[in-house]
């Protein structure tokens, strides 16, 4: 279980200190996912860092009973001079785990091959990502924190990722920070929406996902015409394609009977 | 396969923090070696070389004008006492200072925690001193430019209490770094203020009594008077409060370790 009690930070600015979150109460318990939704700069990266540990609240108090992972696919514990496998090794060091076992998990996952020798420093955003995904599967975590970790890598890797995270880390309690209603709908038991730095909490999907969009100003009238859109939103982007094809189609037709209608003419 | 391990990390972290702080420095020390000194080339020897280079370049300046500090005691003696004690208290806040700024995304781990990140620091940058310091002596001795010390318990402690003084101040430093930018841009010219003061090109017992009261306020300079006391102590009176240096750098050490609990509280730049 992880429980957040009046939980408060402040950032310190030029123009003094800016509260990001406020009094945040919150408990999750183990086997939980939970949705995290918001704008930009609400405060959804902060939560994860507080609850990761990464920073400390400005007032309150976070109980951890769960280890709780670092943020999924994050790059930035990387140290760009060092080689993949010497970051591998990094981790299973300071998680006292078996550096073999992990080395090659994280070498059959990553596809890196002998890049892996070869300083991060050297390697494209993708694979980095790879990498970055790889190590955070080695170690067996009860708790994981995804920050929009499915929009990096092409669609085989996203699909080799939700294996390992939704399949086989099924029983395992998850924070799933995402903008993105495909990542969302059906892997949260129930969702956080924030707001200037302040927790609603919601159950039902269709429910927190019409506030999101409210707030993003991208607003339904309601939530069942919301909820329409999404669920029709593949057959709604064919509908569009299959009309964009007719009008190329009849253009393409039109122009033809031009060019017939200037050849019979041309040939008088 | 893997997601089949018996206990997880936190688990063994619930079990004993000393352990879990032993295992987050160690990794972490090794991690420093490596991005410092790298695979290649001469690798880790470089641990070693680089402090040993500065200090043959600057005993063979001092070669060159024998006899200054007059008496039986040899440039060789005199240098190899002075240098490596300097290098032992100045690198440690320099190489602290960005502790925080390029570790701090290790903060997601959580076993990782600010004081470690500082401690691997001042243990790579100790070990580097010492071993330097070691090795250059030993060598010395070997060439026959050099007598063994004749108390080695008093070099040991100088030494310790140099390394407690040097740790204390890459705290402070550091911390005070990382909340004010010119801390760091002041804190250059300042370690050259300090550097002739701290006795490395002179004994206390040289300078007009006046003098020395003042300049023994100086932390460093006590304890690099007990190190050449303990290394050549036969051959010139040497002027140190052991006792001073304790309560200083217990105060020290207290100042830095809690300017190092306001770190987390700033705002991430990661």
């Amino acid at each position: 279980m992880i429980r957040l009690t009046n939980v408060s930070k402040d950032y310190l600015t030029r123009a003094g200190p800016r509260r990001v979150i406020h009094n945040v109460n919150l408990t999750i318990e183990p086997g939980e996912r939970v949705g995290i939704l918001g704008r930009n700069g609400a405060g959804k990266s902060t939560l994860i860092r507080l609850i990761s540990g990464a920073e400390l609240p400005t007032t309150g108090k976070i109980v951890r009973n769960m280890s709780v992972s670092w943020p999924l696919a994050f790059g930035g514990a990387f140290h760009s001079s060092l080689t993949g496998a010497d970051n591998v090794r990094f981790i299973c060091r300071i998680y006292g785990v078996d550096f073999r076992p992990r080395f090659e998990f994280v070498r059959d996952f990553s596809e890196l091959g002998l890049y892996l020798n070869e300083p991060v420093g050297t390697y494209s955003s993708g694979m980095k990502a790879r990498l970055a995904f790889a190590i955070s599967m080695t170690i067996d975590f009860d708790c994981y924190l995804i920050d929009e970790v499915m929009a990096v890598g092409d669609a085989r890797f996203r699909e080799r990722c939700k294996v390992e995270l939704f399949e086989k880390r099924r029983d395992k309690a998850k924070l799933i920070v995402s903008h993105s209603h495909q990542s969302l709908k059906g892997n949260c038991d129930r969702f956080l929406l924030i707001e200037d730095g302040r927790v609603e909490e919601h159950d039902d999907f269709n429910e927190v996902y019409f506030r999101y969009k409210q707030l993003i100003g991208e607003g339904f009238d309601t939530v069942q015409q919301m909820a329409a859109v999404i669920e029709n939103a593949p057959v709604a982007a064919l509908r569009e394609e299959q009309k964009r094809l007719k009008r190329l189609l009849k253009a393409a037709e039109e122009a033809k009977k031009e060019s017939q209608q200037e050849a019979i003419r041309g040939a008088d | 396969m893997l997601s089949s391990g018996t206990t997880g990390p936190g688990a063994q972290a619930r079990k004993s923090p000393l352990a879990v702080n032993r295992r987050v420095i160690g990794a972490l020390f090794l991690r420093e070696m490596l991005t410092r000194y790298g695979r290649n080339n001469i690798g880790f020897l470089w641990l070693f070389m680089e402090p040993l280079l500065f200090t043959v370049v600057v005993i063979s300046v001092k070669a060159a004008r024998i006899g200054v500090y007059g008496s039986a005691i040899s440039s060789v003696a005199f240098a190899v006492t002075g240098w490596p004690a300097l290098m032992l208290w100045r690198n440690m806040p320099n190489r602290c200072s960005g502790a925080v700024k390029s570790n701090r995304s290790l903060l997601h781990h959580q076993q990782v925690t600010i004081p470690d990140l500082f401690i691997a620091r001042i243990v790579v940058e100790f070990m580097a001193a010492s071993t330097s310091f070691v090795f250059l002596t030993a060598g010395f001795c070997a060439v026959g430019k050099l007598q063994p010390p004749e108390d080695i318990l008093k070099v040991v402690i100088a030494w310790i209490l140099l390394a407690w003084f040097g740790a204390g101040l890459a705290l402070t430093v550091a911390a005070l770094t990382d909340r004010f930018v010119i801390v760091g841009n002041l804190w250059r010219p300042m370690s050259y203020v300090l550097m002739p003061v701290s006795g490395i090109a002179f004994l206390v017992e040289n300078l007009p009594p006046a003098y020395q009261k003042i300049i023994l306020w100086v932390p460093m300079l006590n304890c690099v008077e007990l190190l050449r006391d303990g290394w050549f102590g036969s051959l010139f009176h040497a002027y140190y409060d052991i006792g001073y240096v304790v309560v200083f750098n217990l105060c020290l050490s207290f100042v830095g370790l809690s300017l190092l609990r306001q770190i987390g509280l700033t705002p991430s730049d990661e």
